[in-house]
């Protein structure tokens, strides 16, 4: 029974690695291909099956004038949008969260729930409803296909997913703690920044995750809002496929734009693993 | 300095939490606040330490209006039942934390966090992390945080509530050398629990509270020997005191067919509707006496209680030992009924054997 145990999970989840790990190793293998390797069959292990060569990564490097698709500039400013509105976004989310977590308001039948719940609202709907609304708004205040308008979408969509988190596990930090703070001298303000705030790292870390994800991931918004001044790295991977695929350079980019969330995950799973972080308060 | 409070109210929902709290602390004293779980006690703390704003009445400190003080500016030491600390910082950091919002010069905190340390038992301690303390020590970091401020007012909320029973006997004993020890000569201490051992042991000024009611004030032996009403009899009495209705007929006090001879300080009460109370530690068993049902045998440390029965009078008896008994057993029981109270039908007391009123 046990055996058999044993043996299913492993299965389980070797099965599982291999479906989640395949795709990156066909598209890393891609990514070295050319047009006649990728054309000529089922082939995977480089200088056996094909001759690998770096035309697909050069590609992605090279201006558009000398036959390149230059990715480097979308991706910076993929880099820049995502993490200065995770940024703004969690530092006012966590000072939204503080307060609805906190003090009671009350607007007639308008309570604290109702307002996180307005928060998570945004997200609720498809995206594709909000889309005119910022188009239009976007333009009458002359931001669209700019990097400062798309930092404002991104706020509103990425501060209902700070909020959220951060309004759970402000809950869950006993409000003992900032009375003892305020007992202890500090004033409100100083009870935040210096006993709530230094005891939600994981709060934080977590809430900035999903931030940084959903910021770095979206393609929607970054295609209806900027046209050729601004673009985003998602779009520009989009648009690589013109009428013949290049699938090495496809592949290529594909690998670069996932790197920045794996370091980010790598990152974050050693903060939290090691402890003393998740569990703080009991 | 005196800490005065005037009809204290406060009503957050349908409930008084506190309702017309009035009283008159002084500093060098302690004040025990007792009542039961609800009855208002961490309301109160909570409203003095400026945690809560109460919806009417006033609090004055030193001849000034409290109310108009921030929680941060009015030189108060709390410590709560649940043990709080602050869990970013080690436990030097901890006690250290006042001081260093009062901008103290850092060879001067070390000396006072030291200082502190060695009174509640924790030197060796400083570079540990919170989570890796039991819960008794993780109270005295409290204790400690809330000492080293030299407060003015210092609060102590059912501190010894969540500590296993050996600990808290241990940090009650701690408590009373502090107290003693001249910490509280210019300090008011106030301490809610709702244990009435803790209350006797603490032997301060009691502030008997329910429902957000003072019901009665007096020092606590007053309490023990005077409760002023059948409610106060029951909060300052574990296990509570039993009540029996019973009627005194020709000298006689009489209920379920027994007849007692009423002592002096009861025999003139004739009235109906009478409640004769008797704490469960004046009753003995005996070899002869009035014969009740066992309805449950409770062992608690190095004591049995004995849930009785007989008609429709149900009592409670505590015996110095352990005894085993089976349910339904018949045991012979003694009243020692000069020790007896007696409560009129509205359950205020009508007399009782320390000279109460009546007697």
């Amino acid at each position: 029974m046990s055996k058999l145990y044993t043996f299913l999970k492993y299965f389980f989840i070797v099965f599982w690695a291999v479906f989640v790990v395949a795709p990156f190793l066909w598209a890393l293998t891609t990514s070295f291909k050319d047009f006649q390797s990728v054309n000529g069959g089922v082939t995977y292990i480089p200088w056996v099956d094909f001759e690998p060569n770096l035309e697909g990564w050069k590609v992605l490097i090279k201006s558009p004038a000398r036959g390149g698709v230059d990715i480097v500039e979308p991706y910076f400013n993929s880099l820049f949008v995502t993490c200065t509105a995770s940024f703004i976004s969690i530092v006012l989310g966590t000072l939204s969260a503080y307060a609805l977590s906190r003090y009671t308001f009350k607007a007639g039948l308008v309570k604290n729930n109702d307002i996180t719940f307005f928060f998570i609202s945004q997200r609720i709907m498809p995206p594709i409803v909000l889309s005119i609304p910022f188009f239009l708004f976007l333009s009458s205040i002359n931001l669209l296909d700019s990097l400062v308008g798309l930092i404002l979408v991104y706020i509103v969509l990425l501060m209902p997913i700070a909020v959220w988190i951060m309004v759970d596990f402000f809950n869950k930090v006993p409000r003992e703690i900032d009375e003892t703070a305020l007992i202890d001298g500090c004033n409100p303000y100083q009870a935040f920044l210096k006993v709530v705030l230094p005891n939600s790292i994981s709060g934080l870390i977590v809430a900035g995750m999903f931030c940084i994800i959903f910021g770095w991931i979206d393609f929607f918004f970054a295609f209806i809002l900027t046209f050729t001044e601004v673009q985003l790295l998602p779009v520009k991977i989009v648009a690589l496929n013109s009428s013949v695929t290049p699938w090495w350079s496809l592949s290529a980019s594909a690998l670069v734009s996932v790197a920045p969330l794996i370091i980010v995950a790598f990152i974050v799973e050693r903060y939290l693993s090691k402890g003393n972080l998740s569990g703080a308060i009991k | 300095m005196e800490l005065v409070a005037n009809n204290l109210s406060y009503k957050p929902d349908d409930q008084y939490h506190l309702n017309e709290v009035s009283f008159n602390f002084q500093e060098g004293n302690l004040y025990t606040i007792l009542g039961r779980t609800l009855s208002g006690k961490t309301t109160l703390l909570k409203t003095i330490a400026g945690l809560l704003t109460p919806d009417s009445g006033e609090i004055e400190f030193d001849g000034k209006n409290f109310l108009k003080v921030p929680v941060w500016e009015r030189n108060v030491a709390m410590v709560y039942q649940q043990f709080i600390n602050y869990p970013h910082l080690n436990v030097f950091e901890n006690i250290a934390f006042p001081l260093k919002q009062r901008k103290i010069d850092q060879s001067i905190i070390y000396e006072k966090v030291m200082d502190v340390l060695k009174s509640v038992g924790l030197v060796g301690f400083e570079k540990r992390k919170i989570q890796e303390l039991s819960g008794g020590q993780q109270q005295r970091v409290s204790l400690a945080r809330s000492l080293v401020k030299n407060a003015k007012i210092l609060l102590l909320d059912e501190p010894l509530v969540n500590l296993d029973y050996k600990l808290r006997e241990q940090l009650r004993e701690e408590f009373k050398n502090l107290f003693s020890k001249g910490l509280a000569d210019k300090t008011i201490l106030i301490y809610s629990t709702t244990d009435p051992r803790e209350t006797m042991e603490l032997n301060g000024e009691v502030i008997v509270l329910d429902e957000g009611k003072v019901l009665q004030v007096g020092p606590a032996r007053e309490i023990f020997e005077n409760p002023n009403s059948l409610k106060v009899a029951e909060i300052s009495n574990d296990p509570p005191m039993n009540i029996i209705e019973a009627k005194i007929l020709d000298n006689n006090i009489k209920f379920e067919g027994i007849n007692l001879e009423a002592p002096q300080h009861l025999s003139k009460l004739t009235e109906d509707g009478l409640k004769i109370g008797l704490r469960s530690s004046d009753i003995e068993l005996g070899e002869s006496g009035h014969e009740f049902e066992v309805e449950l045998a409770e062992i608690i440390g190095s004591e049995t209680l004995l849930h009785l029965k007989r008609g429709d009078t149900k009592i409670i008896v505590s015996i110095e030992e352990v005894l085993n008994f089976k349910i339904h057993d018949k045991v012979k029981i003694n009243f020692k009924i000069d020790r007896a109270y007696a409560f009129h039908n509205d359950g205020k007391l009508a007399s009782s054997p320390f000279g109460g009123l009546n007697g």
